[in-house]
């Protein structure tokens, strides 16, 4: 009895610890809310990995387990590897090359455009700025769909419809805008008193972008990076309209195909939803700080 | 441990020798090859069952390889040659010829490859005359060259697209080598600008200002599948116009009216911006505190944000369905345990009765068939993939807002409440306002959930401003229609942002 009460006497001091300010029972609600609030925002991702591991059998059920009974791995591999004794083959690896070799494309393509222009935003005066600018801010208030039928008559005449280029083109539009946005952000906050003391040492301003700037902004090189894959990796709505052809297919239109034959497909839909999820997800909790910082700094500066 | 690219370089890393320094680089490198080699190695033994072929990635790392260096190449280029312009003068008169002239003619090149571009893509029609074949004479130059290469015999057909490439590449850098040799440098003070600017100019002109301008242009033609999009289609004001009065009269899609959307979108987006901004300062709020578990509530709230949207709003379409799906699953189980209580405590005056009438309202939703379910269910899950955003940005906000201002609010005696609206918020506000207003924009603008959830469905009553369009545009083909669709919402938008700027003075700090 005496042992478990000063456990939890540890427990309590060990959970309210710093409990200065607020009351313990104050701190408590707010421990229940932000638990039942984590609950409502994770579930719904557990959901899909209980129904990836739901035997075909079982997969219309009203249970509510989180592990469903006889779990099994079999969706998976269906849809990494198919099942060739049912002459099913599996096109999973196919989608994620799609998908990788577009979004990385698109990524290179337009940090290459943004990175100097960016740089000349952020440090020059020069005429035409402020119009640049602000043309910049209004294009983020351009629908992704707006320009999605021009573009896609435009690229229906240079027939690239059907083609990864041009995915890669309709990509570019909004993520070209959006890195310069902020890869400016990003300049702004590099002192100028770096450039100027290397200026008085006679280097060229050339010279001093690409030996003190491109260097210093590594980091905001590889965010900008990240923000535009992020932008594109999960993208549907313009893939659909550029990629009619199934072997074109990126992810997004892949797993579609098995969620809209619910019935059949849910588990399979599942799996690879689970599959796709966990590196991307990881990816983003693992990098959010920076993520975050970019967007404090570029997208949505004060 | 931070990857290599997010490390920066320090004095004492200068100093080591090339080896040690890129040591790190290398290592992630192997370690790169070793896991995609791995996982070859894991993945052969099932290549039966899979449709990714070593011959498909090799024909794309060719196509998209191609298209980077060819970009690359390119701008290159025209880096050089507007160098070349600001930063080389010529060195006496006959030189001075010469290089202008060369840049002349350059700049000739360029602006006819453009106009033919615009020729090509159907922005303009030049016909087929004398002249209209001197302008595409640019444009289709590495493809005759191409073709007379094969012709003669040169280089095999499959090689071709290279070497002709490759000869392009030596004729322009002929060019500029020429130009470079006959000037000398001369210092600007904008020039640098100009250069740096010039590689966006071109991919913000062909990716937004051209689709842009073409936008506009099929505004007023009756484009349509009909008109095999622009391939017969007739242009004028009256087309326009009459694309405007069949908005604001006719169905936008197929048989949903401008303003009941109109009416709906602005219902969807002030619904799901006050519930993400509610919902993110009152999470920002409990987080913003020195407590036990901190990170891993944070970490664990940001998960709706991290899962690509795609999965969550199908995965939620999913879990909308009328028997299997969660939601009216525990609806059900709601209902069976509110008529259970009400069973055992009917002779309780008003405790029976109330559980009575909570059993027969609540219970099973036909989220697919009902309108007004319909666009809750699709609210559901916008409002769950917006509320982490608005979180992080406010619990940045906070954690610079300093607790002494709070300390001196309690010592005066102000109440928590007070201490909300009177310190809280204003300083949040500079956080606040651009997180609002791109909130604001791109919920209006968001229709990918509405799409995978409900694909606009029941009878396009979940339909917002947005996806009309892209119905109009790609289920029903009304492409002039659509354009005439696409500006107006844009200039909703554009008026919207335009007076929430001056309100709120945030166009001063975009320019900044």
């Amino acid at each position: 009895m005496n042992s478990i009460l000063t456990a939890l006497k540890r427990f309590y001091r060990w959970f309210f610890f710093r409990a200065r300010g607020d009351s313990p029972f104050k701190r408590l609600l707010i421990h229940l809310g932000l638990i039942v609030a984590c609950i409502i925002a994770v579930y719904p991702v557990l959901r899909v990995v209980t129904i990836s591991l739901r035997p075909n059998d079982t997969l219309l059920t009203t249970s509510l387990r989180i592990i469903p009974e006889n779990a099994t791995l079999d969706n998976y591999k269906e849809v990494l590897f198919g099942a060739p004794e049912k002459n099913r083959k599996s096109d999973f690896f196919l989608w994620l090359w799609n998908s990788l070799s577009i979004v990385m494309v698109t990524s290179i393509a337009s940090v290459t455009l943004a990175a100097t222009s960016a740089y000349a935003f952020s440090r020059f005066r020069f005429p035409g700025r402020n119009a640049g600018l602000i043309f910049l801010f209004t294009t983020q208030m351009i629908p992704a769909g707006m320009l999605l039928l021009p573009l896609f008559i435009m690229l229906a005449k240079l027939q690239m419809i059907n083609t990864s280029l041009g995915l890669i083109i309709a990509y570019s539009v909004s993520s070209v805008p959006l890195t310069i946005w902020t890869l400016k952000g990003y300049y702004d906050t590099i002192p100028v008193d770096l450039e100027e003391a290397a200026l008085i040492d006679g280097a060229s301003r050339l010279r001093t972008f690409i030996q003190i700037i491109l260097p210093l902004s590594s980091p905001a090189l590889a965010i900008a990076f990240l923000f535009s894959f992020m932008g594109g990796w999960s993208e549907y709505l313009v893939a659909r309209v550029v990629l009619q052809k199934n072997e074109m297919y990126t992810w997004p239109l892949g797993i579609f195909t098995y969620a809209q034959q619910f019935t059949v497909a849910w588990g399979k839909f599942a799996a690879a939803s689970v599959l796709i999820a966990i590196p991307v997800m990881a990816l983003f909790l693992y990098s959010s700080k920076w993520l975050i910082s970019g967007l404090t700094l570029g997208s949505v500066k004060g | 441990m931070l990857p290599f690219f997010i490390q920066k370089g320090t004095g004492a890393m200068e100093e080591k020798n090339g080896l040690r320094r890129f040591l790190p680089t290398f290592l992630w490198l192997a370690a790169g090859t070793a896991v995609i080699w791995g996982l070859i190695r894991l993945i052969a033994p099932y290549s039966a069952g899979i449709t990714l072929t070593q011959k498909i990635i090799v024909a794309r790392i060719t196509e998209v390889g191609g298209f980077l260096i060819a970009l690359l190449v390119g701008l290159a280029a025209i880096e050089v040659f507007v160098y070349q312009i600001f930063f080389r003068g010529p060195r006496d008169l006959t030189t001075g010829m010469i290089v202008r002239g060369v840049q002349g003619l350059f700049g000739l090149i360029l602006l006819l490859s453009v106009i033919a571009f615009f020729d090509l893509t159907d922005l303009i029609r030049l016909g087929d005359g004398p002249l209209a074949a001197a302008i595409r004479f640019p444009l289709n130059l590495p493809a005759t060259l191409q073709r007379a290469l094969i012709n003669a015999s040169i280089v095999p057909k499959s090689s071709a697209g290279l070497w002709s490439g490759l000869l392009m590449v030596l004729i322009v850098g002929t060019l500029l080598a020429v130009v470079q040799v006959l000037t000398r440098p001369r210092s600007t003070k904008l020039g640098l600008a100009y250069l740096l600017v010039t590689p966006a100019f071109i991919g913000i002109f062909f990716l937004i200002l051209y689709p842009f301008a073409f936008e506009v242009k099929l505004a007023f033609s009756n484009a349509s599948l009909g008109t095999q999009a622009t391939k017969n289609a007739s242009y004028g004001l009256i087309y326009g116009w009459q694309n405007l009065v069949t908005l604001f009269t006719g169905n936008v899609a197929k048989e949903a009216k401008f303003f009941e959307v109109l009416g709906r979108t602005v219902l969807w987006t002030v619904i799901n911006v006050t519930f993400h901004v509610t919902g993110g300062m009152v999470l920002a709020l409990m987080l913003n505190r020195p407590m036990r578990l901190r990170g891993l509530y944070r970490t664990l709230l940001v998960f709706p944000w991290a899962i690509p949207t795609t999965i969550a709003a199908m995965a939620f379409r999913n879990e909308f369905d009328s028997r299997y799906g969660f939601f009216n699953i525990i609806l059900r189980n709601l209902q069976g345990w509110f008529a259970d209580v009400a069973s055992h405590t009917g002779s309780w005056l008003v405790i029976g009765d109330a559980f009575n009438w909570l059993a027969q309202n609540i219970g099973p939703v036909s989220w697919k068939q009902d309108p007004f379910w319909a666009f809750v269910s699709v609210l559901i899950v916008n409002i769950w993939l917006g509320i982490p955003f608005m979180m992080v940005i406010i619990l940045g906000g906070l954690q610079s807002i300093s607790h002494e201002y709070y300390e001196a609010a309690e010592i005066d005696g102000a109440s928590a409440w007070q201490s909300f609206w009177n310190i809280t918020v204003p300083l949040l506000r500079p956080v606040l306002t651009p997180a609002i207003i791109l909130g604001v924009v791109w919920t209006f603008n968001k229709f990918d959930v509405i799409y995978l959830v409900t694909q606009g469905g029941p009878q396009e009553k979940t339909d917002i401003l947005v996806s009309s369009m892209y119905k109009a545009a790609f289920q029903f083909y009304r492409y002039g229609f659509t354009a005439m669709f696409a500006l107006v919402i844009f200039l909703i938008l554009f008026i919207f942002t335009l007076v929430f700027l001056r309100v709120s003075g945030g166009l001063k700090s975009a320019t900044e």
